[in-house]
């Protein structure tokens, strides 16, 4: 997000541009009447306006490294919703755990939607990801895949962020469903993955549908 | 080998997720804060004005646009020292900080006793008015601002002098500058609106 008192630089280029802002405003008043500095006034603000919505489109997000951890370890993140229990996720994360000695945190973003969000209704949906992600480390228990898992926001590039904090990762597998039926990669989540962490990324397509019939 | 998810009871967990960074949610909600205490004024300023319309400045008043002008040039001045003294301690210039919060702070200083000498000046008082009124209320919200900065300058001039800087570790200078810039802006926003237009 820009913010124009992010720092001290940003701060002062501010306070530059809107000396320049409301001189031109005045200058405008002062040499062609109101109707000229209201003119002026409006022209700078559309400017203004849509300079800011462009340069927020467009702004680069932060590179975001995780928590160093013992050397030794293999840690892996999971991120995964819906496809939690798949079994293409479960092989992906059984494949990287073999022959190592492996921490798995399995993250489920509470997905909600945008009303409930801003009213703070989440228990609903925190609910229901837990439910799904208990199933999911019952079944990685099962196959021999020492795991544990938490509840993460219901952005799942923020869920990654978060975890990350704490767990200093090797790896995230990132789990959507097939293109076309997946609104993370319709959203651009592992793009936009790749951009902000460091960490390398893996994308794991689970079609429960397909596994459902097999 | 075991798997678990932290089994919970009663209320959701507390979630240490937020959506903005929490050094630049708090510089919002700071912003958005002081947004509207002087949109407030500001508010009240536009219905006397415009709303009413009641001449500004009300006959048979006049503001004295060329020393506030003068201040206003002293307090910009002041971003471009208190900008310096930031730039010189990131440079390694403890000399350069020390000179630039001191001539930022004696500005402040300089620009709050010009405004109190306008107030004595000025021909008006707060009970003249709704005019009189909120002329006082905006640059006293202003002034009170400034006053707060140059609190702030004085701990951070004091800490300069001391030692207390470095080209790592000068994150008081930056948080201080903040403040004083945009006090500054909205001086800009005061001076045009109340002043000039």
């Amino acid at each position: 997000m820009l913010n124009p008192l992010r720092s001290e630089a940003e701060a002062f280029r501010f306070l530059i541009a809107s000396i320049a802002y409301f001189g031109a405003i005045v200058i405008a008043q002062v040499i062609g009447g109101t109707w000229a500095g209201l003119g002026v006034f409006i022209a700078l603000t559309a400017v203004v306006l849509g300079w800011w919505l462009r340069a927020r489109r467009y702004e680069r997000p932060r590179k975001t490294a995780p928590r160093p951890h013992a050397p030794g370890e293999r840690r892996i993140l999971v991120i995964a919703n819906e496809t939690v229990g798949g079994n293409t996720l479960r092989s992906a994360i059984l494949e990287r755990s073999r022959d190592a000695r492996e921490e798995v945190l399995v993250v489920t973003p509470a997905l909600n939607s945008p009303i409930r969000h801003w009213t703070s209704d989440e228990d609903r949906a925190r609910a229901d990801a837990q439910q799904r992600l208990e199933k999911s480390l019952a079944q990685l228990a099962a196959v021999g895949v020492e795991a544990r898992g938490e509840v993460g926001d219901g952005d799942p590039l923020q869920a990654i962020e978060d975890a990350l904090r704490t767990f200093g990762a090797d790896e995230i597998i990132i789990s959507t469903h097939p293109e076309g039926r997946s609104n993370w990669l319709e959203r651009g989540v592992v793009e936009h993955a790749r951009e902000r962490f460091v960490v390398p990324i893996t994308h794991v397509v689970v079609d429960l549908e397909a596994e459902e019939r097999s | 080998m075991s798997a678990h998810a932290e089994a919970h009871h009663g209320p959701p967990i507390a979630n240490h997720s937020s959506r903005v960074n929490a050094s630049i949610l708090g510089m919002l909600l700071f912003i958005a804060s002081e947004i509207m205490l002087f949109g407030a004024f500001f508010t009240a300023y536009f219905f006397v004005r415009v709303v009413n319309g009641i001449p500004w400045p009300q006959p048979p008043f006049e503001l004295p646009v060329f020393v506030a002008g003068v201040n206003t040039a002293i307090l910009v001045t002041s971003s471009f020292t208190m900008h310096w003294a930031l730039q010189s301690i990131k440079r390694g210039n403890r000399a350069g900080l020390q000179a630039g919060l001191l001539l930022t702070f004696l500005m402040g200083l300089v620009f709050l006793l010009t405004q109190a000498r306008e107030y004595s000046r000025v021909g008006f008082a707060p009970h003249d008015g709704a005019f009189g009124t909120i002329f006082y209320c905006l640059t006293g919200l202003h002034g009170a601002h400034v006053f707060i900065g140059l609190s702030i300058l004085l701990f951070m001039t004091i800490r300069a002098f001391r030692g207390h800087f470095s080209p790592e570790n000068h994150h008081g200078v930056e948080i201080g500058g903040i403040y004083w810039h945009f006090v500054d802006v909205m001086w800009i926003v005061v001076y045009s609106t109340v002043y000039l237009l």
